[in-house]
Protein backbone atom coordinates (compact mmCIF):
# COMPACT_ATOMS: atom_id res chain seq x y z
CA UNK A 1 0.00 0.00 0.00
CA UNK A 2 1.25 3.46 -0.87
CA UNK A 3 0.51 5.42 2.28
CA UNK A 4 1.88 8.65 0.83
CA UNK A 5 -0.44 8.41 -2.15
CA UNK A 6 -3.49 7.75 0.01
CA UNK A 7 -2.72 10.66 2.34
CA UNK A 8 -2.15 12.95 -0.60
CA UNK A 9 -5.59 12.04 -1.95
CA UNK A 10 -7.14 12.53 1.50
CA UNK A 11 -5.53 15.95 1.79
CA UNK A 12 -6.84 16.99 -1.63
CA UNK A 13 -10.32 15.79 -0.71
CA UNK A 14 -10.40 17.62 2.61
CA UNK A 15 -9.11 20.81 1.04
CA UNK A 16 -11.54 20.83 -1.87
CA UNK A 17 -14.37 20.30 0.55
CA UNK A 18 -13.11 22.75 3.12
CA UNK A 19 -16.42 24.33 4.11
CA UNK A 20 -18.13 20.98 4.46
CA UNK A 21 -15.19 19.59 6.39
CA UNK A 22 -15.19 22.51 8.81
CA UNK A 23 -18.95 22.20 9.33
CA UNK A 24 -18.52 18.50 9.94
CA UNK A 25 -15.72 19.02 12.45
CA UNK A 26 -17.73 21.63 14.35
CA UNK A 27 -20.88 19.52 14.54
CA UNK A 28 -18.97 16.41 15.55
CA UNK A 29 -17.06 18.38 18.19
CA UNK A 30 -20.17 19.92 19.71
CA UNK A 31 -22.25 16.78 19.65
CA UNK A 32 -19.49 14.69 21.17
CA UNK A 33 -18.75 17.22 23.89
CA UNK A 34 -22.44 17.53 24.77
CA UNK A 35 -22.77 13.79 24.89
CA UNK A 36 -19.62 13.64 27.00
CA UNK A 37 -21.04 16.23 29.36
CA UNK A 38 -24.17 14.11 29.66
CA UNK A 39 -22.03 11.11 30.51
CA UNK A 40 -20.13 13.16 33.07
CA UNK A 41 -23.46 14.08 34.63
CA UNK A 42 -24.40 10.42 34.84
CA UNK A 43 -21.11 9.63 36.50
CA UNK A 44 -21.51 12.55 38.86
CA UNK A 45 -24.96 11.43 39.92
CA UNK A 46 -23.76 7.87 40.42
CA UNK A 47 -20.80 9.01 42.46
CA UNK A 48 -22.77 11.28 44.76
CA UNK A 49 -25.57 8.78 45.08
CA UNK A 50 -23.12 6.16 46.25
CA UNK A 51 -21.41 8.59 48.53
CA UNK A 52 -24.60 9.71 50.19
CA UNK A 53 -26.50 6.44 50.22
CA UNK A 54 -24.39 5.21 53.11
CA UNK A 55 -24.65 8.51 54.93
CA UNK A 56 -28.30 9.34 54.55
CA UNK A 57 -29.98 9.77 57.88
CA UNK A 58 -32.74 11.50 59.70
CA UNK A 59 -31.85 14.27 62.01
CA UNK A 60 -34.13 15.02 64.93
CA UNK A 61 -33.12 18.45 66.14
CA UNK A 62 -33.78 19.28 69.75
CA UNK A 63 -34.73 22.60 71.24
CA UNK A 64 -32.27 25.26 72.30
CA UNK A 65 -33.02 28.40 74.28
CA UNK A 66 -33.26 30.59 71.20
CA UNK A 67 -35.03 28.06 68.94
CA UNK A 68 -38.67 28.86 68.07
CA UNK A 69 -39.69 25.85 65.96
CA UNK A 70 -41.83 22.90 67.11
CA UNK A 71 -42.58 22.86 70.79
CA UNK A 72 -39.51 24.93 71.63
CA UNK A 73 -41.17 28.34 71.95
CA UNK A 74 -43.46 27.02 74.66
CA UNK A 75 -41.07 24.76 76.57
CA UNK A 76 -37.64 26.33 76.11
CA UNK A 77 -34.50 24.29 75.84
CA UNK A 78 -34.74 20.52 75.90
CA UNK A 79 -34.40 18.84 79.30
CA UNK A 80 -32.60 15.66 80.15
CA UNK A 81 -35.91 13.89 80.84
CA UNK A 82 -37.23 14.93 77.44
CA UNK A 83 -34.07 13.67 75.81
CA UNK A 84 -34.46 10.28 77.42
CA UNK A 85 -38.11 9.92 76.48
CA UNK A 86 -37.34 10.90 72.86
CA UNK A 87 -34.61 8.30 72.81
CA UNK A 88 -36.94 5.62 74.16
CA UNK A 89 -39.61 6.47 71.67
CA UNK A 90 -37.15 6.31 68.78
CA UNK A 91 -35.87 2.94 69.92
CA UNK A 92 -39.41 1.64 69.92
CA UNK A 93 -40.05 2.88 66.38
CA UNK A 94 -40.06 0.35 63.58
CA UNK A 95 -37.30 0.60 60.94
CA UNK A 96 -34.73 2.43 63.07
CA UNK A 97 -31.32 0.81 62.77
CA UNK A 98 -29.22 3.00 64.99
CA UNK A 99 -29.50 6.13 67.05
CA UNK A 100 -26.66 8.45 67.82
CA UNK A 101 -26.93 11.38 70.15
CA UNK A 102 -24.97 14.47 69.12
CA UNK A 103 -24.59 16.73 72.11
CA UNK A 104 -24.56 20.47 71.74
CA UNK A 105 -20.83 20.57 72.34
CA UNK A 106 -20.15 17.96 69.66
CA UNK A 107 -22.47 19.77 67.25
CA UNK A 108 -20.67 23.07 67.83
CA UNK A 109 -17.34 21.39 67.19
CA UNK A 110 -18.59 19.86 63.95
CA UNK A 111 -20.10 23.18 62.88
CA UNK A 112 -16.82 24.99 63.42
CA UNK A 113 -14.95 22.38 61.41
CA UNK A 114 -17.32 22.50 58.47
CA UNK A 115 -17.38 26.27 58.26
CA UNK A 116 -13.73 26.79 59.17
CA UNK A 117 -13.18 28.65 55.90
CA UNK A 118 -16.08 31.00 56.58
CA UNK A 119 -14.92 32.93 59.59
CA UNK A 120 -17.77 35.48 60.00
CA UNK A 121 -20.37 32.72 60.25
CA UNK A 122 -18.40 30.96 62.95
CA UNK A 123 -17.75 34.21 64.74
CA UNK A 124 -21.34 35.42 64.86
CA UNK A 125 -22.99 32.11 65.62
CA UNK A 126 -23.31 31.57 69.35
CA UNK A 127 -22.65 28.07 70.61
CA UNK A 128 -26.04 28.11 72.27
CA UNK A 129 -27.73 28.49 68.88
CA UNK A 130 -26.43 25.14 67.62
CA UNK A 131 -28.96 22.46 68.53
CA UNK A 132 -28.13 19.02 69.85
CA UNK A 133 -29.68 16.23 67.81
CA UNK A 134 -30.40 12.55 67.41
CA UNK A 135 -28.90 11.20 64.20
CA UNK A 136 -30.97 8.22 63.10
CA UNK A 137 -30.01 5.68 60.49
CA UNK A 138 -32.87 3.68 59.00
CA UNK A 139 -32.65 -0.05 58.40
CA UNK A 140 -33.55 0.43 54.79
CA UNK A 141 -31.84 3.54 53.41
CA UNK A 142 -34.39 3.98 50.68
CA UNK A 143 -37.37 3.60 53.01
CA UNK A 144 -39.82 6.35 53.76
CA UNK A 145 -38.95 8.48 56.73
CA UNK A 146 -42.68 8.99 57.46
CA UNK A 147 -43.11 6.83 60.61
CA UNK A 148 -40.24 8.50 62.44
CA UNK A 149 -41.32 11.99 61.42
CA UNK A 150 -44.88 11.41 62.55
CA UNK A 151 -43.76 10.19 65.97
CA UNK A 152 -41.28 12.98 66.47
CA UNK A 153 -43.09 15.99 65.03
CA UNK A 154 -44.51 17.95 67.90
CA UNK A 155 -43.00 15.79 70.62
CA UNK A 156 -41.83 17.85 73.60
CA UNK A 157 -38.26 19.04 73.20
CA UNK A 158 -38.15 18.44 69.43
CA UNK A 159 -37.70 21.46 67.18
CA UNK A 160 -37.90 19.61 63.90
CA UNK A 161 -37.11 16.53 61.83
CA UNK A 162 -35.03 16.78 58.73
CA UNK A 163 -34.74 13.96 56.24
CA UNK A 164 -31.43 14.16 54.32
CA UNK A 165 -32.93 12.15 51.50
CA UNK A 166 -35.45 14.87 50.68
CA UNK A 167 -32.60 17.34 50.18
CA UNK A 168 -30.70 14.90 48.04
CA UNK A 169 -33.77 14.13 45.94
CA UNK A 170 -33.99 17.73 44.83
CA UNK A 171 -30.34 17.67 43.94
CA UNK A 172 -30.74 14.48 41.94
CA UNK A 173 -33.76 15.82 40.11
CA UNK A 174 -31.76 18.86 39.11
CA UNK A 175 -28.85 16.77 37.86
CA UNK A 176 -31.14 14.32 36.09
CA UNK A 177 -33.03 16.94 34.15
CA UNK A 178 -29.84 18.77 33.22
CA UNK A 179 -28.40 15.49 32.00
CA UNK A 180 -31.51 14.62 30.00
CA UNK A 181 -31.54 17.99 28.28
CA UNK A 182 -27.89 17.72 27.35
CA UNK A 183 -28.22 14.16 26.05
CA UNK A 184 -31.28 14.98 23.94
CA UNK A 185 -29.50 17.91 22.29
CA UNK A 186 -26.48 15.70 21.75
CA UNK A 187 -28.58 13.05 20.02
CA UNK A 188 -30.10 15.61 17.65
CA UNK A 189 -26.63 16.89 16.85
CA UNK A 190 -25.32 13.39 16.27
CA UNK A 191 -28.09 12.80 13.74
CA UNK A 192 -27.06 16.05 12.07
CA UNK A 193 -23.45 14.87 12.14
CA UNK A 194 -24.40 11.60 10.43
CA UNK A 195 -26.18 13.47 7.65
CA UNK A 196 -23.25 15.86 7.29
CA UNK A 197 -20.80 12.99 6.99
CA UNK A 198 -22.96 11.42 4.29
CA UNK A 199 -23.19 14.72 2.45
CA UNK A 200 -19.49 15.45 2.70
CA UNK A 201 -18.59 12.06 1.31
CA UNK A 202 -21.12 12.44 -1.46
CA UNK A 203 -19.72 15.83 -2.46
CA UNK A 204 -16.23 14.47 -2.26
CA UNK A 205 -17.13 11.51 -4.45
CA UNK A 206 -18.71 13.88 -6.94
CA UNK A 207 -15.66 16.19 -6.94
CA UNK A 208 -13.40 13.30 -7.67
CA UNK A 209 -15.56 11.29 -10.04
CA UNK A 210 -12.89 11.55 -12.79
CA UNK A 211 -10.21 10.14 -10.56
CA UNK A 212 -12.36 7.36 -9.22
CA UNK A 213 -13.64 6.37 -12.64
CA UNK A 214 -10.06 6.05 -13.87
CA UNK A 215 -9.05 4.19 -10.75
CA UNK A 216 -11.79 1.66 -11.35
CA UNK A 217 -10.87 1.39 -15.00
CA UNK A 218 -7.22 0.59 -14.40
CA UNK A 219 -8.13 -1.96 -11.75
CA UNK A 220 -7.55 -0.22 -8.44
CA UNK A 221 -8.98 -2.38 -5.67
CA UNK A 222 -12.07 -1.21 -3.83
CA UNK A 223 -9.83 -0.61 -0.87
CA UNK A 224 -7.72 1.86 -2.83
CA UNK A 225 -10.70 3.61 -4.36
CA UNK A 226 -12.60 3.93 -1.10
CA UNK A 227 -9.86 4.41 1.46
CA UNK A 228 -9.26 8.12 0.77
CA UNK A 229 -12.96 8.83 1.29
CA UNK A 230 -13.16 6.69 4.39
CA UNK A 231 -10.08 8.42 5.77
CA UNK A 232 -11.63 11.79 5.01
CA UNK A 233 -14.63 10.95 7.19
CA UNK A 234 -12.45 9.46 9.90
CA UNK A 235 -10.00 12.36 9.99
CA UNK A 236 -12.84 14.88 10.24
CA UNK A 237 -14.27 12.75 13.06
CA UNK A 238 -10.89 12.61 14.75
CA UNK A 239 -10.37 16.36 14.62
CA UNK A 240 -13.91 16.85 15.93
CA UNK A 241 -13.12 14.48 18.75
CA UNK A 242 -9.92 16.36 19.63
CA UNK A 243 -11.87 19.61 19.86
CA UNK A 244 -14.52 17.83 21.93
CA UNK A 245 -11.80 16.56 24.27
CA UNK A 246 -10.68 20.12 24.91
CA UNK A 247 -14.26 21.22 25.51
CA UNK A 248 -14.86 18.30 27.87
CA UNK A 249 -11.80 19.07 29.96
CA UNK A 250 -13.11 22.62 30.25
CA UNK A 251 -16.63 21.37 31.00
CA UNK A 252 -15.37 19.10 33.74
CA UNK A 253 -13.68 21.85 35.72
CA UNK A 254 -16.61 24.21 35.12
CA UNK A 255 -19.17 21.58 36.08
CA UNK A 256 -17.24 20.65 39.18
CA UNK A 257 -16.70 24.13 40.46
CA UNK A 258 -20.32 25.14 39.91
CA UNK A 259 -21.57 21.98 41.59
CA UNK A 260 -19.16 22.44 44.48
CA UNK A 261 -20.56 25.87 45.16
CA UNK A 262 -24.08 24.43 45.39
CA UNK A 263 -23.26 21.22 47.13
CA UNK A 264 -20.01 21.38 49.02
CA UNK A 265 -19.37 17.81 50.09
CA UNK A 266 -19.09 14.56 48.19
CA UNK A 267 -18.96 16.00 44.71
CA UNK A 268 -16.12 14.31 42.93
CA UNK A 269 -15.19 13.56 39.37
CA UNK A 270 -11.88 11.84 38.99
CA UNK A 271 -9.58 12.21 36.00
CA UNK A 272 -10.23 8.54 35.34
CA UNK A 273 -13.93 9.30 34.86
CA UNK A 274 -13.04 12.07 32.43
CA UNK A 275 -10.66 9.83 30.46
CA UNK A 276 -13.31 7.14 30.29
CA UNK A 277 -15.84 9.62 28.89
CA UNK A 278 -13.30 10.95 26.38
CA UNK A 279 -12.53 7.43 25.18
CA UNK A 280 -16.23 6.67 24.81
CA UNK A 281 -16.60 9.89 22.81
CA UNK A 282 -13.70 8.89 20.56
CA UNK A 283 -15.09 5.44 19.86
CA UNK A 284 -18.52 6.88 19.17
CA UNK A 285 -17.17 9.66 16.95
CA UNK A 286 -14.99 7.36 14.86
CA UNK A 287 -17.73 4.76 14.67
CA UNK A 288 -20.30 7.24 13.46
CA UNK A 289 -18.02 8.94 10.94
CA UNK A 290 -16.44 5.71 9.76
CA UNK A 291 -19.59 3.68 9.34
CA UNK A 292 -21.51 6.52 7.70
CA UNK A 293 -18.64 7.13 5.26
CA UNK A 294 -18.49 3.45 4.50
CA UNK A 295 -22.22 3.10 3.90
CA UNK A 296 -22.31 6.25 1.75
CA UNK A 297 -19.37 4.99 -0.28
CA UNK A 298 -21.11 1.75 -1.00
CA UNK A 299 -23.88 3.76 -2.59
CA UNK A 300 -21.80 6.18 -4.62
CA UNK A 301 -18.69 4.24 -5.52
CA UNK A 302 -19.87 0.91 -6.80
CA UNK A 303 -17.45 -1.11 -8.87
CA UNK B 1 -8.32 -14.25 -25.08
CA UNK B 2 -11.91 -13.01 -25.41
CA UNK B 3 -14.59 -15.63 -25.82
CA UNK B 4 -18.32 -14.87 -26.17
CA UNK B 5 -20.62 -17.86 -26.05
CA UNK B 6 -24.17 -17.08 -27.15
CA UNK B 7 -24.20 -13.79 -25.24
CA UNK B 8 -27.35 -11.69 -25.03
CA UNK B 9 -27.56 -8.41 -23.17
CA UNK B 10 -30.85 -6.65 -22.66
CA UNK B 11 -30.87 -3.44 -20.67
CA UNK B 12 -33.80 -3.00 -18.34
CA UNK B 13 -36.55 -0.78 -19.76
CA UNK B 14 -35.46 -1.54 -23.30
CA UNK B 15 -37.23 -3.96 -25.59
CA UNK B 16 -34.59 -4.82 -28.14
CA UNK B 17 -31.44 -6.49 -26.82
CA UNK B 18 -28.25 -4.45 -27.14
CA UNK B 19 -26.46 -7.67 -28.03
CA UNK B 20 -28.21 -10.82 -29.20
CA UNK B 21 -26.77 -14.34 -29.36
CA UNK B 22 -23.23 -13.16 -30.00
CA UNK B 23 -20.63 -15.87 -30.51
CA UNK B 24 -17.05 -14.87 -31.14
CA UNK B 25 -13.45 -15.55 -30.27
CA UNK B 26 -10.57 -13.15 -30.22
CA UNK B 27 -7.19 -14.87 -30.00
CA UNK B 28 -4.13 -13.69 -28.17
CA UNK B 29 -2.21 -11.06 -30.12
CA UNK B 30 -5.01 -10.34 -32.58
CA UNK B 31 -5.97 -6.88 -33.81
CA UNK B 32 -9.72 -6.60 -34.25
CA UNK B 33 -11.90 -3.77 -35.56
CA UNK B 34 -15.42 -3.63 -34.20
CA UNK B 35 -17.56 -1.71 -36.67
CA UNK B 36 -21.21 -0.87 -37.00
CA UNK B 37 -23.56 2.09 -36.71
CA UNK B 38 -24.25 3.84 -33.41
CA UNK B 39 -26.41 1.68 -31.17
CA UNK B 40 -25.26 -1.52 -32.83
CA UNK B 41 -23.80 -2.83 -29.56
CA UNK B 42 -20.10 -1.98 -29.85
CA UNK B 43 -19.93 -0.17 -26.52
CA UNK B 44 -22.00 -2.86 -24.82
CA UNK B 45 -19.49 -5.40 -26.06
CA UNK B 46 -16.60 -3.47 -24.52
CA UNK B 47 -18.49 -2.95 -21.25
CA UNK B 48 -19.20 -6.67 -21.02
CA UNK B 49 -15.50 -7.48 -21.48
CA UNK B 50 -14.67 -5.12 -18.59
CA UNK B 51 -17.45 -6.60 -16.48
CA UNK B 52 -19.03 -3.20 -16.12
CA UNK B 53 -22.19 -4.97 -17.22
CA UNK B 54 -23.26 -8.59 -16.91
CA UNK B 55 -24.81 -10.47 -19.78
CA UNK B 56 -28.50 -11.34 -19.57
CA UNK B 57 -27.59 -14.79 -20.82
CA UNK B 58 -24.59 -16.59 -22.24
CA UNK B 59 -21.01 -16.95 -21.06
CA UNK B 60 -18.03 -14.66 -21.40
CA UNK B 61 -14.41 -15.65 -20.87
CA UNK B 62 -11.74 -12.97 -20.75
CA UNK B 63 -8.04 -13.75 -20.27
CA UNK B 64 -8.92 -17.28 -19.23
CA UNK B 65 -11.50 -16.25 -16.62
CA UNK B 66 -15.18 -17.01 -16.62
CA UNK B 67 -16.69 -13.60 -15.88
CA UNK B 68 -19.86 -15.10 -14.40
CA UNK B 69 -17.76 -16.79 -11.74
CA UNK B 70 -15.56 -13.78 -11.06
CA UNK B 71 -16.50 -12.29 -7.70
CA UNK B 72 -16.89 -8.53 -7.43
CA UNK B 73 -13.76 -8.06 -5.42
CA UNK B 74 -11.74 -9.84 -8.08
CA UNK B 75 -12.98 -7.59 -10.88
CA UNK B 76 -10.08 -5.12 -10.30
CA UNK B 77 -7.61 -7.92 -11.03
CA UNK B 78 -9.34 -8.54 -14.34
CA UNK B 79 -9.21 -4.85 -15.19
CA UNK B 80 -5.49 -4.71 -14.52
CA UNK B 81 -5.07 -7.03 -17.48
CA UNK B 82 -7.16 -4.80 -19.75
CA UNK B 83 -6.20 -1.33 -20.90
CA UNK B 84 -8.83 1.15 -22.06
CA UNK B 85 -8.74 4.11 -24.40
CA UNK B 86 -11.72 6.35 -25.10
CA UNK B 87 -12.82 8.93 -27.60
CA UNK B 88 -12.73 11.66 -24.93
CA UNK B 89 -9.24 10.71 -23.58
CA UNK B 90 -10.32 10.92 -19.90
CA UNK B 91 -7.11 12.47 -18.63
CA UNK B 92 -6.93 14.16 -15.24
CA UNK B 93 -6.72 17.90 -16.00
CA UNK B 94 -4.72 18.76 -12.89
CA UNK B 95 -1.94 16.25 -13.51
CA UNK B 96 0.79 16.47 -16.12
CA UNK B 97 1.65 13.77 -18.67
CA UNK B 98 3.96 11.88 -16.36
CA UNK B 99 1.56 12.09 -13.39
CA UNK B 100 -1.41 10.99 -15.46
CA UNK B 101 0.41 7.85 -16.53
CA UNK B 102 1.94 7.22 -13.10
CA UNK B 103 -1.52 7.56 -11.50
CA UNK B 104 -2.59 4.28 -13.15
CA UNK B 105 0.27 2.49 -11.41
CA UNK B 106 0.04 4.33 -8.10
CA UNK B 107 -3.57 3.32 -7.57
CA UNK B 108 -2.78 -0.35 -8.01
CA UNK B 109 -0.02 -0.05 -5.44
CA UNK B 110 3.06 -0.37 -7.65
CA UNK B 111 6.32 0.66 -5.96
CA UNK B 112 7.74 4.07 -6.72
CA UNK B 113 10.96 2.68 -8.16
CA UNK B 114 9.03 0.61 -10.68
CA UNK B 115 6.93 3.62 -11.69
CA UNK B 116 10.01 5.79 -12.23
CA UNK B 117 11.41 3.15 -14.52
CA UNK B 118 8.43 2.21 -16.69
CA UNK B 119 6.63 5.53 -17.15
CA UNK B 120 9.46 7.16 -19.21
CA UNK B 121 9.66 3.98 -21.30
CA UNK B 122 6.01 4.11 -22.20
CA UNK B 123 6.19 7.87 -22.86
CA UNK B 124 8.85 7.08 -25.46
CA UNK B 125 6.76 4.25 -26.89
CA UNK B 126 3.81 6.53 -27.66
CA UNK B 127 6.11 9.23 -29.04
CA UNK B 128 5.81 11.94 -26.39
CA UNK B 129 9.51 12.34 -25.60
CA UNK B 130 10.20 15.70 -24.02
CA UNK B 131 6.56 16.39 -23.14
CA UNK B 132 6.35 14.61 -19.81
CA UNK B 133 5.77 17.83 -17.85
CA UNK B 134 3.02 19.23 -20.09
CA UNK B 135 -0.51 19.56 -18.72
CA UNK B 136 -3.33 18.02 -20.78
CA UNK B 137 -4.65 21.42 -21.88
CA UNK B 138 -1.23 22.20 -23.34
CA UNK B 139 -1.42 19.21 -25.66
CA UNK B 140 -3.17 18.65 -28.98
CA UNK B 141 -5.97 16.08 -29.23
CA UNK B 142 -3.63 13.57 -30.81
CA UNK B 143 -1.06 14.06 -28.06
CA UNK B 144 -3.72 13.70 -25.37
CA UNK B 145 -4.82 10.43 -26.91
CA UNK B 146 -1.20 9.27 -26.86
CA UNK B 147 -1.08 9.99 -23.14
CA UNK B 148 -4.28 8.00 -22.70
CA UNK B 149 -2.76 5.11 -24.63
CA UNK B 150 0.39 5.27 -22.56
CA UNK B 151 -1.74 5.13 -19.42
CA UNK B 152 -3.69 2.17 -20.76
CA UNK B 153 -0.53 0.31 -21.74
CA UNK B 154 1.84 1.17 -18.90
CA UNK B 155 0.84 -1.87 -16.86
CA UNK B 156 1.38 -4.14 -19.89
CA UNK B 157 -2.19 -5.40 -20.20
CA UNK B 158 -3.02 -8.52 -22.18
CA UNK B 159 -5.88 -6.75 -23.92
CA UNK B 160 -6.28 -3.15 -25.04
CA UNK B 161 -9.83 -1.94 -25.66
CA UNK B 162 -10.15 1.23 -27.70
CA UNK B 163 -13.56 2.86 -28.03
CA UNK B 164 -13.39 5.15 -31.08
CA UNK B 165 -9.92 6.40 -30.20
CA UNK B 166 -9.74 8.53 -33.35
CA UNK B 167 -13.26 9.90 -33.02
CA UNK B 168 -12.11 13.38 -31.92
CA UNK B 169 -8.96 13.52 -34.01
CA UNK B 170 -8.31 14.67 -37.56
CA UNK B 171 -7.38 12.01 -40.13
CA UNK B 172 -3.71 12.97 -40.40
CA UNK B 173 -3.18 12.69 -36.65
CA UNK B 174 -5.23 9.48 -36.55
CA UNK B 175 -2.55 7.72 -38.59
CA UNK B 176 -0.06 8.41 -35.81
CA UNK B 177 -2.51 7.04 -33.24
CA UNK B 178 -2.99 3.89 -35.30
CA UNK B 179 0.78 3.45 -35.54
CA UNK B 180 0.98 3.50 -31.76
CA UNK B 181 -1.84 0.97 -31.49
CA UNK B 182 -0.06 -1.21 -34.04
CA UNK B 183 3.16 -0.93 -32.05
CA UNK B 184 1.31 -1.97 -28.91
CA UNK B 185 -0.26 -4.87 -30.79
CA UNK B 186 3.18 -6.03 -31.91
CA UNK B 187 4.24 -6.48 -28.29
CA UNK B 188 1.71 -9.32 -28.15
CA UNK B 189 -1.18 -7.32 -26.71
CA UNK B 190 -4.59 -8.14 -28.11
CA UNK B 191 -6.24 -4.96 -29.43
CA UNK B 192 -9.98 -4.52 -29.91
CA UNK B 193 -10.93 -1.19 -31.46
CA UNK B 194 -14.47 0.02 -31.97
CA UNK B 195 -14.58 2.61 -34.73
CA UNK B 196 -16.55 4.45 -37.38
CA UNK B 197 -13.46 5.42 -39.33
CA UNK B 198 -13.70 3.59 -42.66
CA UNK B 199 -10.40 4.91 -43.97
CA UNK B 200 -8.47 3.50 -41.05
CA UNK B 201 -10.15 0.12 -41.19
CA UNK B 202 -9.57 -0.15 -44.90
CA UNK B 203 -5.92 0.81 -44.65
CA UNK B 204 -5.03 -1.52 -41.79
CA UNK B 205 -6.45 -4.70 -43.30
CA UNK B 206 -7.07 -6.41 -40.00
CA UNK B 207 -9.87 -8.63 -38.78
CA UNK B 208 -13.24 -6.82 -38.91
CA UNK B 209 -16.30 -7.75 -36.87
CA UNK B 210 -19.44 -5.89 -37.88
CA UNK B 211 -22.39 -5.52 -35.53
CA UNK B 212 -25.87 -4.47 -36.52
CA UNK B 213 -28.82 -4.29 -34.14
CA UNK B 214 -26.82 -6.28 -31.62
CA UNK B 215 -25.95 -9.15 -33.95
CA UNK B 216 -22.71 -10.10 -35.61
CA UNK B 217 -23.39 -9.69 -39.31
CA UNK B 218 -19.83 -10.07 -40.56
CA UNK B 219 -16.59 -11.48 -39.20
CA UNK B 220 -13.80 -11.26 -41.69
CA UNK B 221 -10.05 -11.55 -41.41
CA UNK B 222 -8.18 -8.84 -43.33
CA UNK B 223 -11.49 -7.04 -43.91
CA UNK B 224 -12.55 -3.55 -44.90
CA UNK B 225 -15.09 -1.17 -43.36
CA UNK B 226 -17.82 -1.33 -46.00
CA UNK B 227 -19.78 -4.43 -46.84
CA UNK B 228 -17.60 -6.74 -48.95
CA UNK B 229 -19.70 -8.54 -51.53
Amino acid sequence: MRAQFVFHEVWIGLRRNLTMTVALVVVVAISLSLLGTGLLFVKQVDNTRQFWQSRVQLSVYLCTKSELGGTCAKNGAVTLAEENSIKNELEATHDVASIQFVSQRAAVKQFREEFASDEPIVKYTASSQIPPSFEIRLKNTEADAGPVSSVMDGAPGVSGVIDDASILDQFYRLLDSARNAVVIIAIFLLVAAIMLVANTIRLSAFNRRRETSIMRLVGASNFYVQLPFLMEGLIAGLIGWLVATGLLIGAKSLLLSSLRSVFPVGVQLSTADLIEVIIVAMILGLLICGSTSFLTLRRYLRV
Amino acid sequence: MIHFDNVTKTYTNQGRPALENVNLDVEKGEFVFLVGPSGSGKSTFLRLVLKEERPTSGRIHVAGRDLARLTNWKVPQLRRRIGCVFQDFRLLPNKNVYQNIAFALEVIGKPRRFIRKVVPEVIDLVGLEGKRDRMPDELSGGEQQRVAMARAFVNRPMILLADEPTGNIDPATSIGIMKVLDRINRTGTTVVMATHDAAIVDSMRKRVIELEYGKVVRDQSRGVYGQAY
